[in-house]
């Protein structure tokens, strides 16, 4: 597939989206299909999924014990080994899931190669991936707990916390604009643009890579645009997400403004979209048996659940057509 | 993947003749090769091959998450030897999984069926099968692009899986199932006939008598030995590979080791493994037969990259427990093996650093002073085993010019020789040139800034091939086995003045050195 039919069709899908919702919303009042038909559909997807793709996998066993080894294994004594790149205890696993899942290690180590003048292969740091990724996504973290704001009364205080050191610099420069609503933007579009300019990427990226991007770019669009232009307000909103949450929707409100309904519905979107995706490696990787297992396989036996019988070649087979050589060379046998 | 693959000579390997094939009970032995256009698939190919990967996904959590995990971020994009070295961009880990992943979407995922090639599925043709044979039997199953992948993806994984369900339908190349055919059948991979082991093993110990004035013995298929020691069996045929088996033979005179050679299990390295999970298991399966076999107490493995993959991760796994062996504890030293508790096998590295230490060889570093030597860490010891510190302290024992390469191509980080997993033929060589490009240059970094001569490793792949790779791109590098520079400094008790070092070459004399 050639990337640019790729990332247009992309776009246009998220565009369909948005048209559908205006047309719908213009011969009906957005609140019962947007507002709460929609949202619960896409959770029951969402719910239905989640678990549906963890047992998929949960249910293959490992049969082989193979972590990737990134550091000294546990042997002699007096040679130190790595317990967070070679882990062999369970601590060390833990380290090493947690640094991989909260801070991408292993993309954090990332290099690209160029040959220099010399005809030399020179490594320089591919760090700006990791830095792209850790933005993108915990940007994207933070922007989820502030969202908390919407569904719980009275809010918790690290979520009024969060939202303080998120809008720190709300009253200076930048009104309604949250530290991560930016970092998120400017994230996005980084790993957008590195995947049409790159040719490499370029060459390996599918629609289902460009149609998320769109998706939460269409999101974060909205979200602002309701902070920052189409003021919406607060109370039916939080209404309407508590009602959610609590399976008791309220009546439609006088007035939320369509713009809410185009967020939520995107959202609904991306919920229902998230579990049957590649958004999966958020949970999958905690599965990576390359990555959650110690390198201790000498140490304990792993066991293969199917292990098969195998059809082998005895020693008996072996000296039954050899036992004639083996004698005339002085090589003990078993039978004479 | 719209480009239809091209078989063009010297990157790719000769198909599996039907006699070796038969020899092993594998399914579909004919006469073909990959370059003919028809490859006499079986008539029911399409189903065998899809109802194999149906099997694979519910055995195997690797291959079935590894299908569904990637995002395509391109990390691993340029971590390929083969990339670095061809451009390829099929060589890049995360396309050559996806000509699999597109397949897997095709038949196994609802997205796939309903939206096809607008999700990255694609149906199983011929086209898609000569595909597949040529480039994941253009990976060396190194797993290195795994180091760099936020998820740890495998491709070694996904590649196992591709080369069973190429087996399926008769697809082979011939320089893995004649080797496993062999090491079936003789106990090693070029098919040397126990009597032949036997003057084999007399003619090193002429050698070694000529070098050092000590005749040795030299135990075969001994019972009631403590120890049976198994290595790759390119140890005792190959050149250089051969000065390591030499080496062998001095240590363990040297140091008492009550142990034997097995003529049935006389081969570590395991192509089988190279192959599908089930030919590595009936391979390896002799080694623990042997051990019980003969009673010995604990299993010794000499210098082999995958040999070791499969000691480390597989042995115990496949045929073990391995219970009718005891704790393998070092009779030199005491020092137990604790690490190696379950399995029972231990490597000569960790076995000979632990001599070292305990201060029981006499090393004479100053008779390697004509190398200077760097190390190149396997890709099996070093991200599938994690064994970095034993060989460099071998190494600083015993040779006094010891350099590193950058630390980019060294430990985990490591590149491949780019002829493993069975890549290793003659008609392969450009590819095998490519993929070796990205060590080669390391080597000749240190060859221009240290004046690095040796090669130093500890896999018979790498002692086998990097003298070709080595020639070409950075000639006047040799190539040899840690163990073999531990020879050269072993002072034996009553061996005679030494002139030359193993390999026949004069001794450089004391006043020559530079004494770095």
């Amino acid at each position: 597939m050639k990337w640019l039919p790729s990332v247009t069709a992309a776009l246009l899908a998220v565009l369909a989206l948005i048209g559908l919702f205006f047309l719908v919303s213009a011969v009906a009042d957005p609140h019962l299909l947007f507002g709460i038909v929609v949202p619960y559909a896409a959770i029951g997807l969402f719910l239905v999924g989640i678990p549906y793709r963890v047992l998929k996998w949960a249910r293959s066993p490992v049969p082989f014990h193979v972590p990737t080894v990134c550091g000294q294994q546990k042997s002699l004594a007096w040679i130190p080994a790595d317990d967070l790149d070679s882990p062999y205890r369970t601590s060390g696993v833990i380290k090493r899931m947690a640094l991989e899942i909260l801070c991408f290690r292993s993309l954090f180590h990332n290099e690209k190669f160029k040959l220099n003048t010399l005809k030399k292969l020179q490594f320089d740091s591919g760090r700006l991936l990791w830095f792209g990724a850790i933005a993108f996504h915990w940007a994207l973290l933070i922007i989820l707990l502030r969202h908390l704001r919407f569904f719980t009364e009275p809010v918790p205080g690290f979520v009024n916390a969060l939202k303080s050191l998120d809008g720190l610099f709300q009253w200076t420069w930048w009104p309604g604009i949250f530290i991560t609503d930016a970092v998120l933007l400017a994230a996005v579009t980084y790993i957008f643009l590195r995947r049409v300019v790159l040719p490499h990427l370029r060459y390996i990226s599918l629609f289902t890579d460009f149609f998320p991007l769109w998706l939460i770019l269409g999101i974060a669009a909205t979200g602002l645009g309701m902070r920052l232009i189409w003021k919406v307000p607060l109370l039916p909103v939080k209404e309407l997400a508590i009602g959610l949450i609590t399976l008791d929707p309220p009546a439609p409100p006088a007035f939320i403004g369509r713009i809410f309904y185009l967020h939520l519905f995107l959202v609904s979107v991306l919920i229902a979209y998230l579990p049957y995706s590649k958004l999966m490696h958020s949970l999958g990787v905690w599965l990576s048996p390359t990555r959650n297992l110690k390198n201790n396989s000498r140490m304990v036996r792993h066991a293969n659940p199917w292990n098969p019988a195998v059809k082998v070649h005895t020693y008996e087979e072996y000296e039954a057509e050899f036992r004639a050589r083996m004698k005339k060379a002085g090589l003990p046998v078993d039978k004479e | 993947m719209d480009q239809p693959v091209e078989y063009r000579k010297g990157t790719y390997c000769h198909s599996a003749a039907p006699k070796v094939q038969a020899a092993l009970d594998l399914p579909f032995p004919r006469e073909w090769q990959a370059q003919e256009p028809d490859w006499k698939l079986p008539p029911d190919w399409k189903t065998i091959w899809l109802s194999g990967f149906k099997a694979r996904l519910k055995n195997n959590r690797t291959f079935r998450l590894f299908l569904d995990l990637c995002v395509r971020c391109g990390a691993c994009s340029d971590k390929c030897h083969f990339f670095v070295g061809s451009g390829d961009p099929k060589n890049m880990p995360v396309l050559r999984t996806e000509l699999l992943r597109s397949v897997y979407k095709r038949y196994f995922t609802l997205g796939g069926r309903i939206f096809g090639r607008w999700a990255g599925a694609r149906p199983l043709t011929e086209e898609v099968v000569k595909e597949l044979f040529y480039y994941f039997y253009q990976c060396t199953e190194c797993r290195r692009c795994s180091v760099f992948c936020p998820y740890g993806i495998d491709t070694c994984e996904v590649t196992m899986m591709a080369r069973e369900l190429l087996s399926l339908i008769g697809c082979n190349i011939h320089w893995v199932v004649e080797p496993a055919a062999n090491s079936f059948r003789t106990g090693n991979h070029i098919g040397i006939l126990p009597h032949a082991f036997k003057a084999t093993v007399d003619s090193a110990v002429d050698e070694i008598e000529e070098i050092t004035g000590i005749r040795i013995n030299v135990p075969i298929n001994k019972k009631g030995a403590e120890v049976l020691f198994v290595a790759p069996s390119g140890d005792y045929f190959a050149v250089p590979n051969w000065y390591t088996f030499l080496s062998y033979l001095m240590l363990f005179h040297e140091i008492g080791l009550d142990y034997t050679w097995s003529t049935y299990a006389g081969e570590g390295g395991n192509f089988g493994f190279f192959h599908s999970a089930e030919l590595a298991k009936r391979l390896n399966a002799k080694i623990y037969a042997e051990a019980r076999r003969l009673g010995v107490k604990w299993i010794l493995g000499g210098e082999c990259g995958h040999m070791w993959r499969v000691v480390h991760q597989y042995m115990d796994t496949f045929n073990g427990p391995a219970d009718f062996l005891e704790e393998p504890v070092s009779p030199v030293t005491g020092t137990r093996f604790e690490n190696a508790a379950s399995t029972k096998m231990v490597h000569i590295c960790e076995f000979t650093a632990d001599l070292i230490k305990n201060g029981r060889l006499t090393l004479d570093p100053s008779r390697n002073d004509n190398v200077r030597a760097t190390f190149h860490d396997s890709c099996n010891i070093s991200r599938g085993m994690g064994m970095f510190e034993e060989p460099r302290y071998i190494l600083h024992s015993v040779c006094r010019h010891f350099y590193e390469m950058p630390e980019e191509t060294i430990r985990e980080k490591t590149f491949c020789c780019g002829s493993g997993a069975g890549l290793g033929t003659d008609e392969n060589l450009e590819m095998r040139l490519r993929g070796g490009f990205p060590r080669a240059n390391a080597v000749r970094h240190v060859r221009e800034t240290r004046g690095v001569n040796l090669l130093a490793c500890i896999c018979a792949i790498d002692k086998a091939v990097f003298p070709v790779v080595l020639d070409y791109w950075v000639p006047g590098v040799d190539v040899g086995g840690v163990h073999e520079l531990v020879a050269n400094a072993l002072v034996m008790r009553g061996e005679k003045e030494r002139t030359t070092d193993l390999r026949g070459k004069p001794l450089v004399p004391p006043e020559a050195t530079d004494g770095v």
